[in-house]
């Protein structure tokens, strides 16, 4: 059973995993369905833009999207300076980077299930609750958000699994910091790089397979859950 | 009552409609698919925007192009049932139709839940979902949602278009009620003869967009052209008649009208009940003198009002018979050789007379909904 027992490195490497990733796909979820809104709903000028730099992350070498972060958000950088500055809050080198460097990384899967969702919902519904009475925002809380709750649903577990897996932007931006930005994946390449580490490579291989497998099958018993509740 | 005046381009086509209606009963906006109808009534909703006119309301402005008024849609409080339900999928039927219901200050709800769920019978479907209805069932909830709304108004686009005859059968009679039940007026779209000869009071007829004639159902069926909205087949003119008695050995019921009486296949109606039915063209012939001896059973006379150029080797006769207008379509042959000309007295013969079954409109009190159709 000894073996089954998860170490004190390990412990600390999936708890800073499960809330670097939690805490980066909740505080992005609002943006991203704001952002799947927008592309799915708007006709703005620079929409390609926009589509094309929420999908920026997801083909540059994640080290780029890393060194990005790095340089804006750091003790010189526009952002990282502000904050400093006013509120005393120092982001590189935290958890707090890993988890913005995991959210942008993760953004762009997010948006794209929330958004094919979003244009799937019938418009006519929605102009049929508007001559109910019901203002715009109303709608989109009381029947746009409920129909699309299957794709956000399949957002947050892709962003969530893409999280977990995050590994050169946040090396790049957050650094390999033991207990403070030393995710699941970070603890693997370490492990590797020591000589000797292959057993405990090898452990971290199998926790991170369960814990992806794990919100997969979570996933599917929710989506089956809501698809129930449409159907009747 | 409303009142509307309106302009809009799509695409190549522009709707440009004027008409009013009456505060009460129902107003069947008929014509052809794409003249136009369902555009008409989305900009009474606010669906859609004019370019430029104005929609008003029992007196209040709901949109004004000159004085740069567009009341939102969700604030015209104008009920609108639309042909595909529309139902939200994610909720019951009772959430469905509470949703707009819950929106309207309690002391403006003059319809209650109870009644609308009673009229259209669907106690026993509030736990379920949209998605396990029929396509009957699903309309009537769709009804009675927009209906909890309250609204000054109701708008049916085509509600029976998507449903087979049995369904229709289901929800007509329904709609027939809602004048009468909740003193609410109606606008009707419809390419349906059939459904608005058992609902309207009024028609207005639309024809590219434009609201061609507008009017007392029978005075605008009565005066259309052969070649308008209609079907060449459909053209016609429509009588209101009254149940005068029953021949019952006969399997016949007499019903009266202006120009005198017709028999007509026995129906289920009180004498004094009132009943519309339609005289197709081309089921009247016309005759010099009166036939003595003919199987035709309703021979009437009547007066040539005028006769329309031939098409096709027909001619199109405009009758008066006692004050009810009648059309009358035979050859230009027949025409010639019987030197038919305006003014003179000839003898209609009917050779059948399309029933709309049952009688509807303002003129009857409304039919009690069936007994529960579905167990």
């Amino acid at each position: 059973m000894d073996a089954l027992a998860l170490t004190a490195v390990e412990r600390e490497a999936l708890w800073l995993s499960l809330k670097v990733s939690f805490w980066a796909v909740t505080g992005s979820l609002p943006l991203g369905i704001a952002c799947a809104w927008l592309l799915a709903r708007r006709e703005f000028p620079g929409k390609v833009l926009v589509d094309g730099l929420i999908h920026m992350p997801l083909v540059l070498p994640p080290v780029v999207t890393g060194y990005v972060l790095l340089v804006t958000f750091g003790r010189r950088g526009p952002v990282g300076q502000a904050l400093w500055e006013w509120f005393g809050i120092q982001i590189v080198f935290t958890w707090k980077a890993a988890a913005i460097a995991a959210a942008v990384m993760a953004f762009p899967l997010m948006v794209r299930a929330i958004r094919l969702s979003m244009e799937g919902v019938d418009r006519g519904l929605e102009q049929a609750a508007r001559t109910l009475g019901a203002s715009p925002q109303r709608v989109f809380l009381t029947v746009t958000l409920p129909l699309v709750a299957p794709g956000v649903l399949a957002g947050v577990i892709l962003a969530f699994a893409r999280s977990l897996s995050e590994f050169g932007a946040t090396i790049t931006f957050a650094s390999n910091i033991p207990g403070e930005t030393r995710t699941l994946p970070l603890a693997l390449y370490t492990a590797t790089q020591v000589p000797g580490g292959d057993a405990a490579a090898f452990r971290l291989c199998v926790i991170s397979a369960v814990l992806a497998l794990a919100a997969l099958v979570a996933s599917e018993l929710l989506a089956r859950r809501m698809q129930k509740r449409l159907r009747g | 009552m409303l009142d509307i005046a309106v302009r809009r381009l799509q695409g190549a086509f522009t709707v440009d409609a004027a008409f009013a209606t009456p505060a009460a009963g129902v107003t069947a906006l008929f014509g052809r698919s794409g003249s136009g109808k369902t555009s008409v009534i989305n900009m009474i909703a606010g669906l859609a925007r004019p370019d430029a006119g104005r929609i008003a309301v029992n007196g209040d402005t709901l949109f004004d192009s000159a004085a740069g008024i567009d009341v939102a849609m969700e604030r015209r409080r104008i009920g609108y049932v639309f042909q595909d339900g529309r139902l939200f999928p994610h909720m019951t039927v009772g959430a469905n139709l509470t949703y707009g219901m819950q929106l309207v200050p309690a002391a403006q709800r003059v319809i209650g839940l109870d009644a609308v769920v009673g009229l259209l019978g669907i106690e026993h479907l509030l736990e379920r979902r949209p998605a396990k209805l029929s396509g009957g069932e699903k309309q009537r909830v769709a009804i009675g949602r927009a209906l909890l709304t309250s609204p000054r108004l109701l708008l049916m686009d085509e509600p029976l278009a998507a449903l087979d005859e049995t369904r229709k059968g289901e929800v007509l009679p329904f709609i027939a009620t809602l004048p009468k039940q909740f003193a609410i007026p109606i606008v009707y779209v419809s390419h349906s003869l059939d459904e608005i000869l058992r609902l309207a009071d009024t028609l207005v007829l639309m024809e590219a967009g434009r609201a061609v004639a507008a009017g007392p159902l029978e005075d605008v069926l009565g005066d259309l052209p052969a070649a308008g909205p209609l079907d060449a087949g459909e053209a016609g003119s429509v009588l209101a008649t009254t149940v005068e008695d029953h021949d019952a050995a006969h399997h016949l019921t007499l019903l009266r009208f202006a120009g005198g009486r017709l028999a007509v296949q026995r129906m289920d109606l009180p004498a004094g009940a009132r009943v519309r039915v339609r005289l197709r063209a081309s089921d009247i012939g016309i005759a010099l003198e009166p036939p003595r001896h003919s199987s035709f059973q309703n021979v009437f006379p009547a007066r040539i009002v005028s006769l329309e150029p031939p098409v096709l080797g027909q001619v199109d006769i405009r009758l008066d018979a006692g004050g009810a207008p009648l059309r009358a379509r035979i050859t230009s042959r027949a025409a010639e050789a019987m030197r038919l000309e305006p003014g003179l007295i000839v003898h209609a013969l009917v050779k059948s007379v399309a029933l709309t079954r049952g009688d509807m409109g303002r003129h009857s009190p409304p039919p009690l909904p069936p007994e529960e159709d579905r167990p």
